[in-house]
């Protein structure tokens, strides 16, 4: 495998469903083109939806949005988001892989899929955040993000639109950080040095 | 949880012991597979599960049926069946006879598809679907032409998005659960077993279907299944994947056109 690809490589994967997006276009907008690692963002979407999350995001952001499609690269600098009606996965020479199998948690892309598929390939360079949502996926996701070494950032559900998603995982997990929107934002852009 | 060496070893052995190569798969997602029937099936470590791998050939059945991905439905995406409706199927028309070859049937379920579609252009009565898949147990679920009635509601909505005007209804009988397709419709399907790592080509066809099965092969064996694709195809066919997949990695692109943002391409050359 190409491990030294993989050394300077950082990725924060972000996961959301209902409630997310209002916070991550509140974030979006505020957020510095970065450098020093790749934003990866897996919401929960319709099944039919097209690239209309997409064109919405790069709208809104500073930082260029580029399409996820069959092992794409993945390159520092940029935004990802999880297409719909696929499992989002990683592979170790650092390309996005892509699934059709069963939704998990009724959800596809799930949560779960991708932060434990990332936390396989990226360790102590991964930086998992947790928003908004009525559903338990992401806790499993969060937790294998914690074992692998990496960072595990929750929305304080005081500040999420729908609390329950958060709330569920802080059940479960001691995170790094709980963070409102506003320092969620922060954090992000002191991620870049 | 399995480590990557001992994924590794399973793909030997599958080789070894059964012929199939897992070699050219695509590792993220053969390793979540292998992960959740080994979990699943309750093994107590590695070498348990491998021994019955190797020794049970009944077992090695079940580990291909769950570790391929079978999950499918009726007018996934239900725009590019639009495109195939009202841009494909028209130019298809002239052709005194269609050959179509739905590559990675799995179950069906966009076989029936396609089938409906060549009805309501006036066109399966001469046209021929070759279905394959490499796992013979959805062949037998495909044939049937059986799909849970719980999904028609999704599935008719999918319909009426690709374009469909007519009662979803009608192509099925609703009866203890099941929707079971109407066998007309069958009629012009021909399912068999075809591994698209190890065999070749079977025929000439105008339309090739291979839809969310490339993202489960790495770039050489993707490379060798379009190859396989571009010697079945036709002058002026088409061929058509999933809606996250491209050829433009595989073969030179110069050879082949393609439909507006569609992933449908046709040889021109």
């Amino acid at each position: 495998m190409e491990e030294s690809k993989i050394i300077n490589r950082r990725v924060v994967i972000i996961g959301g469903s209902a409630g997310s997006l209002n916070a991550l276009l509140l974030i979006l907008p505020e957020l510095p083109v970065f450098k020093s690692f790749a934003l990866v963002i897996v919401l929960h979407r319709r099944g039919t939806d097209d690239l209309t999350l997409e064109s919405l995001i790069q709208l809104k952001s500073v930082a260029p949005v580029k399409i996820i499609e069959d092992k794409v690269e993945i390159t520092n600098g940029f935004i990802y988001v999880a297409p719909s009606n696929y499992h989002l996965l990683f592979e170790k020479d650092n390309i996005f892989a892509l699934d059709t199998s069963e939704k998990v948690n009724y959800s596809r892309p799930s949560i779960d899929v991708s932060f434990e598929s990332a936390a396989e390939v990226y360790g102590t360079n991964l930086i998992g955040i947790l928003l908004s949502g009525s559903n338990t996926d992401g806790t499993e996701g969060l937790k294998a993000i914690q074992k692998a070494g990496g960072i595990v950032v929750i929305q304080d559900p005081k500040s999420a639109e729908m609390p329950f998603m958060p709330s569920n995982a802080l059940l479960h997990i001691k995170p790094d950080y709980i963070l409102s929107n506003d320092d969620i934002l922060k954090f992000i852009i002191s991620l870049d040095k | 949880m399995i480590e990557d060496i001992e994924l590794e070893t399973l793909v030997n052995d599958i080789y070894e012991y059964y012929g199939f190569d897992f070699g050219s798969y695509s590792r993220a997602s053969l390793k979540r597979r292998v992960n959740r029937i080994y979990q699943l099936d309750g093994f107590k470590n590695f070498y348990e599960f491998l021994s019955k791998v190797r020794y049970d050939s009944d077992y090695y059945k079940r580990l291909i049926d769950e570790i391929t991905v079978n999950v499918t439905e009726m007018f996934r995406d239900p725009t590019f069946y639009k495109v195939v409706r009202t841009q494909i199927l028209p130019l298809l028309a002239t052709k005194p006879f269609i050959r179509l070859w739905h590559a990675g049937c799995s179950t069906g379920e966009e076989v029936y598809s396609m089938a409906i579609m060549l009805k309501e252009a006036g066109l399966l009565h001469k046209s021929l679907i070759y279905a394959t898949d490499i796992n013979s147990k959805v062949l037998e679920t495909a044939k049937k032409g059986i799909f849970p009635l719980r999904m028609m509601k999704e599935y008719s909505e999918n319909y009426r998005d690709s374009g469909g005007l007519e009662d979803f209804s009608n192509y099925y009988i609703a009866n203890y659960g099941i929707a079971k397709f109407s066998e007309e419709l069958a009629e012009k399907m021909v399912f068999s077993q075809h591994n698209l790592v190890s065999d070749t080509s079977f025929n000439e066809f105008d339309f090739i279907l291979c839809r969310n099965v490339l993202i489960y092969f790495d770039n050489d064996l993707q490379k060798r299944v379009i190859k396989l694709f571009d010697e079945s195809l036709a002058t002026l066919g088409f061929l058509a994947l999933g809606t996250k997949e491209t050829i433009k990695y595989s073969i030179s692109t110069t050879k082949y056109k393609q439909l507006e943002k569609e992933k449908i391409w046709r040889k021109v050359k």
